[in-house]
């Protein structure tokens, strides 16, 4: 069953489309991530044209964060003051990161770009999650260990600007949580990722956040910096395929209540292993992209669209 | 009589070219690309009116070894500029080093013959008429095509839009009954481009053309199809928040809807 994309011109199989929704749905729902990261390399390897794959990517994210944001209102896990701040950086970011897409899809350089931070992004935080879930596991299983230290002094501490945040129950520079949200915001432009990935360690380990709000904080930013980068781009580049989206989105939230069914089934170390896993194999399934001669060497780009 | 019979055989000598001619149709000259668009395959026939005077020495012409007619049908999609990029390795990694634009370039393009092209169309007729990809895409690089260089990048968006089925060699694709009716099929793909699909038909003899007849495929979007793309490039803005309301309804209505139905 084919259907056409009015957007990405192409024609292509309902099931496929509905197919990777629902397995990146399915994910998405066992790890409680948005799912960017992998949707977007998978609508490039189906062959919708990056700039589409990349717009339509970030809608996608909308569609499939909105449960968990009222989820998480509604338990009151959210820091709306921090995260309000998260996205005031989100907002400046994606607006450079629509900028820089823009610019380097002149140059020809888009696609080697978006590879790279995905090779870069996904290594250093899947590299970080495995270490860290994996020592994890062997702590449960030797019980008994050190403590976290409720409250480090880092450099974060020492910069002015400094702002209460009560839910979260810190009392620190505004500089450091913008600089995250802005790094978020880029990335969701040019990558079509929500930016989870990267948010959750930054406010664990940067900004010295509880477990507790994080995630509920991370997806209010990143709904508001997914939608407004869709905006954006289907106003600059008429790249978000209204189509194509419809049925990733069909398929996403079916295999997302399916992976939360099976998340909850799961260990949380065992979780956060596959996680880390899954994030390592996307990257280096990219990498090699970069790093083996291609078969053909030459590629065509059809300018100026209309 | 006789006078009359000679009158005309040495007016069709003189006028060889006017003499035959090819006339053509197609069995759809409209294709709407909706939503279930997959392809559309296209009927192209038509009939050689051959000149009355050859009939007769038709005979003899085949004693003599005299080649026949053959027809040449040209498909072009409506032209595009493109910029065609070349890899190569740069501290380890494949990235694209060197580009070429080429200011318009035939989004689709078949060639349907009735005998291979280079036995059928001399090269010299060839480049006139622009029959085959490759003159096609000559004719608007211009001077450039004779650098080595430059040439590269033409083998390869030739070889990548045949790969991709853009553009088409359809050798010995043409029927011709009894010299006078012709048909061929061809398909078009399922990832067309907007616009005017100029249809051409040349009747072909001794590795040139005799006759030829023009007409269009006229390819666009249609239903929903067509209403999306328009709101999309006219009101970007209203398009990028109706994309977000879908997003959000059908993310949070799902989720509400499994809930009923596990609580229920």
């Amino acid at each position: 069953m084919l259907v056409y994309l009015p957007i990405a011109e192409i024609s292509t199989n309902i099931l496929t489309l509905l197919g990777v929704g629902a397995g990146v749905g399915m994910l998405s729902g066992m790890f409680g991530v948005g799912g960017g990261f992998l949707i977007t390399p998978l609508l490039f390897f189906i062959g919708i044209p990056p700039a589409v794959a990349v717009a339509t990517g970030a809608n996608q994210v909308v569609a499939s964060s909105i449960s968990g944001v009222l989820a998480h209102l509604r338990r009151k896990t959210v820091d709306l003051k921090m995260g309000t701040v998260l996205l005031l950086g989100g907002l400046i970011g994606s607006t450079v990161g629509i900028w820089l897409f823009r610019w380097l899809s002149a140059l020809g350089q888009i696609d080697l770009a978006v590879q790279l931070s995905y090779v870069l992004f996904l290594g250093v935080v899947g590299a970080l999650m495995l270490q860290e879930s994996l020592r994890a596991w062997y702590r449960t299983k030797k019980t008994g260990s050190g403590r976290r230290k409720l409250h480090q002094h880092t450099w974060v501490h020492a910069l002015p600007f400094k702002m209460k945040f009560r839910v979260s129950g810190l009392y620190i520079s505004v500089i450091p949580p913008l600089m995250v949200g802005a790094v978020v915001g880029i990335l969701s432009a040019v990558m079509g990722v929500g930016g989870g990935f990267i948010m959750v360690p930054a406010m664990i380990y940067l900004l010295g956040m509880p477990t507790k709000v994080v995630v509920g904080t991370s997806l209010f930013q990143i709904i508001f910096t997914t939608a407004y980068t869709t905006v954006m781009h289907a106003v600059t580049g008429h790249s978000v395929d209204i189509v194509l989206a419809f049925f990733l989105i069909l398929g996403g939230v079916i295999g997302a209540q399916l992976g939360t069914q099976i998340g909850l089934k799961l260990k949380a170390e065992q979780l956060r292993i596959l996680l880390a896993l899954l994030v390592l194999a996307v990257c280096i399934k990219v990498a090699l992209d970069l790093l083996i001669q291609p078969g053909e060497l030459y590629s065509i780009r059809v300018l100026g669209g209309e | 009589m006789r006078a009359l019979l000679v009158l005309l055989l040495t007016l069709a000598a003189a006028l060889p070219a006017a003499a035959s001619e090819i006339v053509g149709a197609l069995s759809q000259n409209r294709v709407s690309l909706t939503t279930s668009f997959s392809g559309s395959e296209i009927l192209i026939f038509g009939a050689i009116r051959r000149d009355p005077g050859e009939e007769q020495t038709a005979e003899t012409d085949e004693a003599n070894g005299a080649t026949d007619y053959d027809v040449v049908i040209v498909i072009e999609g409506p032209r595009q500029p493109v910029a065609v990029w070349r890899k190569d390795r740069r501290a380890g990694i494949w990235m694209n080093v060197d580009s070429m634009a080429m200011a318009s370039v035939p989004s689709f393009y078949a060639v349907a013959t009735t005998a291979p092209l280079n036995q059928i169309v001399s090269p010299e007729t060839d480049a006139t008429y622009r029959i085959s990809a490759r003159q096609a895409i000559r004719g608007v690089t211009g001077d450039t095509a004779g650098t080595p260089e430059s040439a590269l990048f033409t083998e390869a968006l030739m070889r990548i839009r045949e790969r991709s089925q853009q553009y088409l060699a359809l050798d010995r694709w043409v029927h011709l009954d009894r010299d006078i009716l012709f048909r061929a099929n061809v398909r078009l793909p399922a990832n067309l481009t907007e616009g005017a699909y100029t249809t051409r038909m040349y009747l072909v003899q001794n590795g040139a053309v005799v006759s030829q007849f023009r007409t269009a495929i006229f390819v666009r979007k249609d239903g929903v199809e067509r209403w999306i793309h328009q709101l999309a490039f006219d009101q970007p803005l209203l398009y990028g928040l109706l994309s977000l309301v879908i997003a959000l309804v059908a993310g949070w209505g799902a989720s509400a809807l499994f809930r009923m139905i596990r609580q229920s």
